[in-house]
């Protein structure tokens, strides 16, 4: 395993630090909309002004025992408690990851090239999942965008497609068709590039265990989590909106935006109200799970109603 | 008669053990990340198994066992108390009496409804599993207990709608109520 590449910045938070009582006191000012991680790396003098919402509830931590045994990874199982299980067959090493398509300078990373390269950030994001429950995860990671940078993407590349990893020795349960394998996962350039859209190889202060998608994993606060693929072997710039698996799987359930929409109901789940995991009284969901501010501006314009 | 008394404590004591189980769970905080979504599955989960244990009396007795007949109505009300579970676990725990978000629910969201009318369906059936309305019935009881059938359906098809995807497990739950209708219908000229 490799060591754990941290590249402390003055003022930057220790996972250890993550509650103090001042910090939490202010929560709200840094998790309640804003770039909350880069918030916690500047020392919290540069964070978003309070939400005013009345809905706006404090965001704890979700308890990492939670988010390491409460997951959606198909590859390993369809029940939640599955992954925890079942991904030790998964080796994220040695991995590396191919970028191809619409770019100047296609070509593959190592995990090892992509942590030396890209200084990891610690964020503290909310993940909403489409069935509605939440999580508040501390990543660590860094944009997507400096990454798909280094490849060149030209002037064609108006969409990204992640792809997670398809090994059937690996993934065993993949030998059945429960989903049409590999999951496949996309973004409009625009979203790919924005700097609250991480590859996170980290979460509470550690390497990613394998059930959340070793050992990288998109990270897209805003969108429902199927959306943040796991374990990511190659990723594609597209001229055309690729091929995503859940939006193939069943199109009027899941949209290729599956932007965090508390108007736009699930066939099967209303969307208005969420359980925080650890919380008994359900929440109202946020637009854009809370970070509108940084990215209702992506979608002016749009339907949202229709491009759900 | 007394074999009868037994195996209707047994059937209660089976009805009652996986409570014991799932408050031990609960005690011991063993039920996970979403302990609320456990209590709903597993509650969900043996109503439907102790339904389809109560539809298999008749083709059982029909078969050569008679003396199972007294288990049909305690399976029934032991179905009928794990549906009740199931319901108020999702009104009470998971939706905190929220009438306009219930009713939301119900309304739209399809799995819901048919989960819904099958408890609407089940509640005359306990109400009247009792021989004070068996007598005040008369044949129309049988009529009115042939409902077990749609909400068995409706039970299932609750289910089914209700994954995502990998539809096994219903699936099995399908087949075992498909069967059991059957066995209803092959068995049907021997009284």
């Amino acid at each position: 395993m490799a060591p754990l590449i941290r590249i402390p910045r003055p003022g930057a938070a220790k996972e250890s630090e993550a509650t103090p009582r001042a910090l939490y006191l202010r929560r709200r000012d840094f998790l309640g909309g804003a770039l909350a991680g880069a918030a916690l790396l500047v020392g919290c003098d540069g964070g978003a002004e309070s939400r005013t919402d009345e809905a706006a509830r404090p965001d704890e931590v979700t308890p990492r025992k939670d988010a390491t045994s409460y997951n959606n990874f198909y590859e390993f199982g369809t029940n939640k408690t599955d992954p925890a299980e079942n991904a030790h067959t998964l080796r994220p090493r040695p991995w590396t990851v191919a970028v191809e398509g619409e770019c100047a300078k296609p070509g593959t990373l190592g995990i090892e090239d992509v942590l030396a390269a890209f200084p990891r950030q610690e964020r503290v994001y909310r993940l909403r999942c489409v069935e509605a429950w939440s999580m508040v995860i501390p990543w660590l990671g860094f944009p997507l965008g400096d990454l798909l940078k280094r490849f060149e993407p030209t002037s064609k590349a108006k969409y990204v497609q992640l792809e997670t990893l398809w090994d059937t020795e690996q993934m065993p349960l993949t030998r059945k068709p429960t989903l049409d394998w590999p999951y496949r996962e996309g973004l409009r350039i625009d979203e790919a590039m924005h700097p609250l859209a991480i590859l996170a190889t980290g979460m509470y202060g550690e390497e990613l265990p394998n059930q959340n998608g070793a050992p990288l994993r998109l990270v897209v606060p805003w969108k429902y989590g199927f959306k943040s693929g796991k374990s990511i072997v190659k990723i594609r710039f597209t001229e055309q909106q690729p091929y995503t698996t859940w939006n193939a799987s069943a199109p009027d359930e899941y949209g290729f935006y599956a932007n965090v929409n508390p108007d736009v109901d699930h066939p099967r789940w209303s969307q208005r109200r969420e359980r925080r995991i650890g919380e008994l009284a359900k929440r109202p969901t946020l637009p854009f799970n809370g970070y509108g501010d940084e990215v209702a501006s992506l979608y002016a314009g749009m339907d949202l109603a229709k491009l759900f | 008669m007394a074999r009868g008394r037994t195996l209707n404590a047994a059937a209660v004591a089976a009805g009652a053990a996986p409570a014991a189980w799932l408050a031990w769970r609960a005690a011991a905080g063993d039920l996970g990340a979403n302990p609320i979504e456990a209590v709903e599955h597993a509650t969900g989960g043996w109503a439907l198994r102790f339904l389809l244990a109560a539809l298999a009396v008749t083709p059982l007795r029909r078969l050569g066992l008679p003396a199972l007949a007294p288990l049909r109505r305690t399976l029934g009300l032991v179905a009928f108390v794990w549906v009740c579970a199931h319901f108020l676990t999702w009104s009470v725990v998971d939706n905190g009496l929220d009438w306009a978000a219930i009713g939301e629910d119900i309304v739209e969201r399809p799995y819901v409804t048919v989960g819904f009318a099958a408890f609407v369906l089940l509640i005359p059936l306990a109400a009247t599993s009792n021989r004070a309305a068996m007598r005040a019935l008369g044949r129309r009881w049988v009529t009115l207990h042939r409902l077990v059938y749609p909400a068995a359906l409706l039970a299932v098809v609750h289910f089914l709608w209700l994954v995502k995807k990998d539809m096994t497990e219903p699936l099995v739950y399908a087949a075992a109520l498909g069967a059991l209708l059957a066995a209803r219908f092959v068995g049907r000229g021997k009284r």
